[in-house]
């Protein structure tokens, strides 16, 4: 299988705190990765630094071939690194259209080309009906589908998305995971952070497990669940947190 | 296309359009020059108000020092009729772009800085611009420069008697703000300046370049401001660094959008219009020695809309569809 992306041995720490230490995976072409792990495994900040928000403090990562780390969030962008944010920022001064116009104009420099795209990616992500709505007024789930259209408004080739389940009922949780399937459909490829492993083990090929910063174990979602070492982090985790 | 984006932008062009042709009507039946004069300062101050909101509103870049760029357009247009006979019709030009690039200079260090910081920045720069024209003698220092009559011209802008032509330049000044804004928010310009204003990290990570998006705004921005400041000295016939740089007037240039509601078409406007009359009006009823006064009325108003309207005037009238500052919060 051909690697879109190649984590190479990254490194970055603030302050004090080692957020990731050593960690290197590949993604294939079209593939939904899991990067799974306890609170503060650095799952985030591998995510920022993948979308070039923040440069590693040593290793690379490369985009089909090319260095991507240390270019900033705009070139990652423009190389096709679409995101989402664990914490929703929405532009709140805007409708749900204009936010994914915003994206859409990353393809586009004329607004009527713009704003077609962003109406038919509106449509594919279920949010058609809300596209005059300002944003801070949707529901929280539908926040999370904005953020995705906002994302995939820049023709992505690789998508992160950070819990964009968490928090969610069953339902909307088992329509988001329906939309994610959709996503990959169109050839986008996804890695996916998420903490409830009965989401992303049935939707993942393989998943990463972060701990302390580090890769603890890569592999098919059978051989994650029997890995003594996920679960004493993850128990670990829920003993130290109780 | 035809949904609710694109509507909306035809209407306002048409709203526009009529609000031209009622005050192009406007004048004609007030013959008393006091009146007059009030207007076409309102006039100003909208276009100004307007210039601002480019930055400071569309861009979310808030600046307290656009009297800088407002004083050094009015001093080019000024000096190069003075010094160098050129009419300021084309003076006023050079004016805004003279503006424009000082605007660049103060942002390529300041937009460095974030948030209250940028607005701090701006006070001092342009206090610092104040202080220099204040003691620099080639420009008049405190003294300012006389503009010489020389006799009733449009490509001068002089009329000795007539407020009418003021009026229509002043009109044609403001449209044109208006239509830069109304046409910067169609475009990828102000969606890029938007999200700048909204959410930094969103924006970058959709490939908006925050920098260059904040430099773009701050010279049309400053453009616009440096050609009102080159009417605004030919329309009272000299300028002096208290009149058109000081820090009260970086203030009355911004309080209007403020007012009238950030990043609207129509909010500096309508914070124009309500607050230069009440502005004027407490300076001449109240004495206009007692210089002040009319800033604390001022204040008083901007503290009742901020409690009542925090959205700005322009939320009373329902067309705010898109308040900012939602009860969910809004990022940082
Ligand atoms: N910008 C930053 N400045 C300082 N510390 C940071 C920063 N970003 C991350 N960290 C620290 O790095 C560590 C990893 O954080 P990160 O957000 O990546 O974890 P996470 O796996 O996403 O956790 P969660 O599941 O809670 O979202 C934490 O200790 C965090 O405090
Ligand atoms: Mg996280």
């Amino acid at each position: 299988m051909a690697a879109l992306l190649r984590v190479d041995c990254v490194s970055k720490s603030f302050g004090g705190v080692a957020a990731n230490v050593d960690v290197s995976f590949e993604v294939a072409a079209g593939e939904i990765l899991g990067l799974i792990g306890p609170n503060g495994a650095g799952k985030t900040s591998l995510f920022n630094a993948i979308a070039g928000e923040v440069t590693p403090d040593r290793g690379e990562i490369r985009l089909v071939g090319e260095r991507i780390s240390g270019l900033g969030p705009v070139t990652c962008a423009e190389r096709g690194i679409g995101r989402t944010f664990q914490v929703v920022r929405s532009f709140d001064s805007m409708t749900v259209l204009e936010n994914v116009m915003v994206g859409a104009y990353a393809r586009h420099r004329r607004t009527a080309p713009a704003m077609k795209a962003a109406m038919e990616t509106l449509d594919f992500c279920g949010l058609a009906s809300r596209a005059d709505r300002p944003a801070y007024n949707l529901s929280p789930p539908e926040k999370r589908r904005l953020e995705v259209a906002r994302a995939l408004a820049t023709k992505p080739r690789l998508l992160l998305l950070d819990e964009m389940l968490t928090g969610l009922t069953p339902t909307e949780a088992q329509s988001g995971v329906q939309l994610i399937r959709d996503v990959q459909a169109q050839g986008v490829t996804i890695i996916m952070v998420e903490h409830v492993m009965e989401i992303v083990l049935p939707l993942v090929s393989r998943a990463v497990v972060l701990n302390l910063g580090r890769v603890l174990t890569i592999g098919s979602p059978e051989e994650i669940v029997r890995n003594p070492d996920v679960i004493r982090a993850y128990l670990g985790d829920r003993y130290a947190a109780a | 296309m035809d949904n609710r984006i694109t509507r909306r932008r035809r209407r306002e062009l048409v709203v526009g359009a009529v609000l031209l042709v009622a005050l192009i009507l406007l004048p004609l039946p007030i013959g008393d020059v006091y009146t007059r004069n009030l207007i076409i300062i309102s006039i100003l101050f909208a276009g100004l108000a307007q210039a601002w909101n480019i930055l400071g509103g569309y861009c979310g870049q808030i600046s307290l020092g656009h009297s800088l760029y407002f004083g050094i357009g009015g001093y080019v247009s000024t000096l190069l009729f003075v010094q160098a006979g050129v009419p300021p019709l084309i003076g006023m030009f050079a004016g805004g772009l003279v503006g424009g690039l000082v605007a660049l200079l103060v942002g390529w260090p300041c937009f460095r800085l974030s948030g209250h910081y940028y607005a701090i920045a701006t006070v001092v720069v342009a206090e610092i611009g104040y202080l220099l024209f204040l003691n620099w003698d080639f420009v008049g220092g405190a003294m300012g420069v006389y503009i010489p009559f020389k006799g009733d011209s449009w490509l001068a802008l002089q009329f000795r008697t007539q407020k009418l032509p003021y009026h229509y330049v002043v009109l044609a000044f403001a449209a044109a703000t208006w239509l830069a804004a109304w046409c910067i928010e169609g475009s990828r310009w102000g969606f890029s300046w938007r999200a700048v204003k909204d959410d930094v990290v969103a924006a970058r990570s959709l490939g908006v370049r925050v920098f260059p998006s904040k430099m773009a705004a701050a010279a049309i921005s400053g453009f616009f401001t440096g050609m009102g400041g080159a009417i605004y000295a030919q329309y009272v016939g000299y300028i002096d660094p208290d009149s058109t740089m000081s820090g009260q007037l970086a203030i009355l240039i911004a309080l209007p959008a403020v007012l009238g509601g950030v990043g609207t078409l129509w909010g500096p406007f309508l914070g124009a219009a309500v607050l230069t009359p009440l502005s004027e009006l407490s300076r001449s009823y109240l004495g206009g020695s007692g210089r002040g006064v009319d800033l604390m009325i001022y204040g008083l108003v901007i503290v009742v809309v901020a409690l009542a309207r925090p959205a700005g005037l322009l939320s009373l009238f329902g067309l705010r569809r898109r308040a900012k500052g939602a009860p969910d919060g809004s990022p940082a």
